[in-house]
C-alpha cells in the first residue's frame, strides 16, 4: 500500500510537475477551457429546458406524471452508447454529438427537483399568496421560486456534478477536454496522465460544489435556509 | 355591506357546500360564521374575495357583483387572514406586511411606515420588524397576519378561523386585541369559527350554518343565547346558555346601596349597632379594603384594626351582569362592590338587587 500511494504521488508530481503540460493545444488550461465550454453549454441547455418545464409543472399541476416518467426514462439512458449512437448517426465534426447525451443526463435532477420544489410548498402559503392579490405569475415568481430555491438549487448542482464529471466521454469520440488526459494516457500506458486527468475531474467537481455552496448562501433568503436548519 | 343573495355553492361532484345562502353583512360590523365541520362557513367566506367562486346567485359588495370585478384586484382590497397566518417564510415581517401596498405600487418608504404603524397597532415589538417568521411564536405570527390583512387599509376583513391554531390563552388575547382594534377601525368583519364561545364573544351578528350550508339563525348573540331557533342551534350553543347569556346584559339595571360602605378610619363603636351584617370597608382614597363582618369585630379601636375578608368588584357601567354575579361569589358577604373606572367605590350591589336585576333578564327573555 505504501509502495503504491508513493508512487500514486509520484505520477502526480511527473504530470503536474512537467512544464509541458501546462501549455500547448493539449496543454491543462486548453483541456480544462474546452472541458468547461461542453459542461457550462449543456448545463445552460438543460436549464433552458428543465427549469420553466418544471416551474410550469410544479405550478399547474399538469403533466407531472409526463415529467417523471420521462425523467426517469432520460436517467436510465446510458451515456457513453447514446454518444456512441449520435456519433454514427451525426459523424464527428462538432461538439453537437457530446452535448446531447449531457443535457439529457442534466435534465432529469433539475426537472424533477423543480417540480417537487414548487408542488412540495405549503399549501396554505400558496392560499395566502392568491388571497393577498397576487396574480398567477406573481404567486410563482415571488413566493413559491424563493421557497422552493433550496430544492431548486439541488437539482442544478447534482446536475453540474454529473455533467461535469461525465464530460470526460467527449474523449472517446476524439474531441478534446479533461477526458483527453485519461484516455490518451491509458491508450499509451502513460499512467501519471491518466490518473493527473482524473484528479483534475474530481477537483473540478469539487470546485462546481463548492461554487452552489457559495451561490446557495447568496441566494437563498435566510428565512428559508434557517428555517429547515431550525427544524 | 355584503349581500348574498341565494348563493349556492355546488361541486362537480354533486357535494353542496352552501345552499341558497341569502344574508347581509353590515357595515362596520363583524359578523361570525359559525357551525360544525361542513356547514360551508369557510367556503362562504371564500366566495366573498373569489377564492372559491359560487355556483348560483350574487354576493355583492356595497352594490357591486364580486363576480364582475377580476380576482386579483377584488382581493387587494379585502384583508385576508387564514389559520396558519401563512406567511411569507423568506420574507421579514417588515416586508410580510407590506405584501399589499407594494403590490399596489406604493413607493417603498411609505409601504415600510405603514408596515410599522401597523406591527405597533396589533401589539408587536418593532424590533420583530427585520426578523424572519420562523422567528416568531405562533401567536406573533398571527398578529403579524392581522397587520398584513390590513395594511392597505381595506374596508372589509375576511378571517379564516385565525385563533384556532394557537393554544387557549394567546387565542384569548388576541381576541381582545381584535375586538380593541374594531372599536378603533370600524370594519366589516366576516369571521368564520368552529367555536361558539369565540362567535359569541366577537360577534355583533352570529350566524348559524347547519351542516349542508343552511342557515340556521343570524341574530346578536345575546338574542341567540336567549331565544335559539330551534334544536340544532340549542344544542350547539351548549350548556350555561342561561348564564353566558348575562355578558351581554349591562350593569346598569342593577340597584347599588350606597350606606354600607365605612372608611377604615372609622371608630368600630360607632358601627357596632348596625343591623347589617357585612360592612364593606375603604381607604381614605375610596377603594375598597374588603369585607368586614359586625359581629366579629374587635372590641374596640377602628376598622383598620379590623382583618377584612375578600371581596370582589365588578366596574360599574362598562361590566356585565356576570361579571356583578361573579363578583358576589368571591365574597362572604355575597355582595358585589360596584367600582368606577379608577377603582373607586360607587355602592354596593346586595343579593336582593342582583335578584331583581335578574328577573328582568329572564322576563325580557319571555322563558
Amino acid at each position: 500500500m505504501v509502495a503504491g500511494e508513493g508512487v500514486g504521488v509520484n505520477w502526480l508530481i511527473d504530470f503536474f510537475g512537467d512544464p509541458a503540460n501546462w501549455s500547448g493545444p493539449d496543454g491543462i488550461p486548453v483541456r480544462l477551457l474546452e472541458h468547461l465550454q461542453f459542461s457550462a453549454l449543456s448545463l445552460l441547455l438543460a436549464v433552458l429546458i428543465a427549469l420553466p418545464l418544471g416551474l410550469w409543472i410544479g405550478h399547474t399541476g399538469k403533466g407531472a406524471l409526463f415529467a417523471v416518467l420521462s425523467a426517469n426514462a432520460a436517467r436510465a439512458l446510458p451515456t457513453l452508447g447514446l454518444l456512441v449512437l449520435i456519433v454514427l448517426l451525426m459523424g464527428v465534426g462538432t461538439d453537437i454529438p457530446v452535448l446531447i447525451p449531457l443535457v439529457a443526463l442534466a435534465v432529469p435532477p433539475i426537472l424533477v427537483n423543480t417540480y417537487e420544489g414548487i408542488r412540495g410548498v405549503d399549501p396554505e402559503l400558496r392560499d395566502a399568496a392568491y388571497g393577498m392579490g397576487l396574480r398567477g405569475g406573481q404567486v410563482l415568481g415571488r413566493v413559491l421560486v424563493p421557497v422552493a430555491l433550496p430544492l431548486i438549487l439541488l437539482g442544478l448542482r447534482i446536475a453540474a456534478i454529473q455533467v461535469v464529471s461525465t464530460a470526460t466521454v467527449a474523449a472517446y469520440v476524439g474531441l478534446g477536454g479533461l477526458g483527453r488526459f485519461i484516455i490518451d494516457g491509458l491508450a499509451t500506458k502513460d499512467f501519471p496522465r491518466t490518473i493527473g486527468g482524473a484528479v483534475l475531474v474530481a477537483l473540478l467537481a469539487l470546485a462546481v460544489q463548492l461554487g452552489f455552496t457559495f451561490i446557495q448562501r447568496l441566494v437563498v433568503s435566510p428565512g428559508v435556509s434557517e428555517r429547515q436548519a431550525v427544524r | 355591506m355584503i349581500t348574498f343573495d341565494g348563493v349556492t355553492k355546488r361541486y362537480a361532484d354533486g357535494t353542496v357546500a352552501v345552499d341558497h345562502l341569502s344574508l347581509e353583512v353590515p357595515t362596520g360590523e363583524i359578523t361570525v360564521f359559525v357551525g360544525p365541520s361542513g356547514c360551508g362557513k369557510t367556503t362562504s367566506l371564500r366566495m366573498i374575495n373569489r377564492m372559491i367562486d359560487a355556483t348560483e346567485g350574487r354576493i355583492l359588495l356595497d352594490g357591486v357583483d364580486v363576480k364582475t370585478i377580476d380576482p386579483p384586484t377584488l382581493r387587494r382590497g379585502i384583508g385576508y387572514v387564514i389559520q396558519q397566518a401563512g406567511l411569507f417564510p423568506h420574507r421579514k415581517i417588515v416586508d410580510n406586511v407590506a405584501t399589499v401596498p407594494h403590490l399596489l405600487g406604493w413607493d417603498r418608504k411609505k409601504a415600510r411606515d405603514r408596515a410599522m404603524e401597523l406591527l405597533e397597532r396589533v401589539g408587536l415589538d418593532l424590533k420583530l420588524a427585520d426578523r424572519y417568521p420562523f422567528q416568531l411564536s405562533g401567536g406573533q405570527q398571527q398578529r403579524v397576519g392581522v397587520a398584513r390583512a390590513l395594511a392597505a387599509d381595506p374596508p372589509v376583513l375576511l378571517m379564516d378561523e385565525p385563533f384556532s391554531a394557537v393554544d387557549p390563552i394567546v387565542r384569548a388575547s388576541l381576541q381582545e386585541e381584535l375586538l380593541r382594534l374594531q372599536a378603533e377601525l370600524n370594519k366589516t368583519i366576516v369571521f368564520v369559527t368552529h367555536d361558539i364561545d369565540e362567535a359569541v364573544k366577537l360577534g355583533d351578528r352570529v350566524a348559524v350554518l347547519r351542516v349542508g350550508g343552511h342557515l340556521a339563525q343570524l341574530d346578536a348573540p345575546s338574542t341567540l343565547l336567549a331565544r335559539p331557533a330551534d334544536d340544532f342551534v340549542r344544542e350547539f350553543l351548549g350548556r350555561d346558555r342561561g348564564i353566558r347569556r348575562l355578558s351581554f346584559v349591562t350593569d346598569e339595571g342593577v340597584r347599588l346601596r350606597t350606606d354600607l360602605t365605612v372608611p377604615a378610619s372609622a371608630e368600630i363603636s360607632s358601627v357596632r349597632d348596625t343591623a347589617e351584617p357585612w360592612l364593606a370597608v375603604v381607604d381614605e382614597e375610596n377603594r375598597p379594603l374588603g369585607w368586614v363582618s359586625v359581629k366579629d369585630l374587635p372590641e374596640s379601636g377602628t376598622l383598620a384594626d379590623a382583618r377584612p375578608a375578600p371581596y370582589g368588584t365588578f366596574v360599574r357601567g362598562r361590566d356585565s351582569l356576570r361579571a356583578a354575579l361573579d363578583a358576589t361569589l368571591l365574597s362572604p358577604s355575597r355582595s358585589a362592590i360596584a367600582v368606577d373606572d379608577s377603582g373607586r367605590v360607587e355602592g354596593v350591589a346586595t343579593r336582593e338587587a342582583l335578584d331583581e336585576a335578574l328577573d328582568k333578564v329572564a322576563g325580557g327573555a319571555g322563558a
